[in-house]
């Protein structure tokens, strides 16, 4: 639901760094986002090829790297992957988890020439 | 070539975020963002608060919306400072617009500032504005599931008000079951149940903020 001011923010970020390498085009930006963040695949791709059409990353490819909800229970330490309605421990049963995984949304990399 | 760069795109906004705090904090203001979703009753706790504390309390208000004052007409006829910030079709509120809505507040008058957020339990939670506290408000008839559907929005809040307490009696709210969800993943979360229509509860949630108030 806010694509477009955050795309614009990762676009800035792309040419900046593009920028500090002094290069002449920006191939491709591999985006880590986890599956709490509220980010919509095609509609980063939809406004990033209208933001970027003027830029040295026109035409660049948006790589998405998804990362599931992943929990820790806090009273044996093992780390799963909760269903959706359980997130009870598998191993010792208690229910006390802290969120390790999943609200990720960073840029990895990016691939220039 | 590849280029390392590790960097989250929210940074801009949390550096606004921390320049609000910064802002805020040498005015001596206590700022409290407060997320719901639409109809969960945040703008009913609001004045409820501004009906106990006023005597007592400086406080002002930032009210989020999508479009309308409505909200902002309310709470102004109760004398409090309010700025109405309409996000333009925007489901959250982010630390630039707060930034703004700070410039026409006198910070200096002012001790507690509750920020409204728009009535949604998705992005809110993953946007900083430079408020001290986020906290939640889920009303009854939302059911009590919601930790497990929205479990970002419960990990963020450190206050959980649930609200519509008065609902009980016609609803299958499972209370334990709320309770272990919510503690299990957020064990310091501080809980209260409150009633802005009857009241109930209110006097609770008035003594905390105070106490906050207190050891600022």
């Amino acid at each position: 639901m806010h694509e477009l001011s955050v795309t614009q923010g990762m676009l800035d970020i792309a040419l900046e760094k593009a920028r500090g390498a002094q290069a002449s085009r920006v191939a491709r930006i591999n985006l880590v986002i986890g599956e709490l963040s509220s980010i919509v695949d095609d509609c980063v791709q939809f406004y990033f090829d209208f933001l970027s059409r003027d830029s040295i990353a026109s035409g660049a490819t948006l790589s998405f790297t998804r990362i599931p909800m992943q929990v820790r229970c806090r009273n044996c330490g093992l780390s799963f992957f909760p269903d959706k309605s359980l997130w009870s421990c598998p191993q010792c049963d208690k229910w006390d988890v802290e969120i390790i995984a999943g609200n990720e949304f960073y840029i990895d990399s990016i691939e220039v020439e | 070539m590849k280029i390392k760069v590790l960097q989250n795109i929210l940074d801009a906004n949390d550096q606004i975020a921390n320049r609000n705090q910064r802002l805020l904090d040498k005015n001596k203001v206590l700022a409290i963002n407060i997320m719901s979703s639409p109809g969960a009753g945040k703008t009913s706790l609001i004045l409820q608060t501004i009906n106990r504390l006023k005597d007592r309390v400086r406080i002002a208000v930032i009210e989020g919306d999508i479009a309308s004052t409505i909200d902002a007409d309310r709470i102004s006829e109760e004398g409090v400072s309010v700025v109405q910030i309409n996000t333009g079709g925007a489901c959250h509120l982010d630390a630039n617009m707060v930034s703004n809505a700070l410039d026409s507040l006198p910070l200096g008058d002012i001790d507690l500032l509750l920020i409204e957020n728009v009535g949604n339990l998705v992005c809110p939670a993953e946007f900083k504005t430079g408020a001290h506290k986020k906290m939640m408000l889920l009303s009854l008839p939302e059911g009590d599931d919601k930790p497990y559907k929205y479990p970002l929005m419960f990990t963020e809040s450190e206050v959980i008000v649930i609200n519509k307490i008065d609902f009980l009696p016609f609803l299958e709210f499972d209370f334990s079951a709320f309770n272990r969800a919510v503690t299990g993943l957020n064990p310091k979360a501080k809980l209260f149940q409150v009633s802005c229509k009857t009241g109930e509860g209110i006097g609770e949630w008035v003594s905390w903020l105070e106490s906050e108030l207190r050891g600022r």
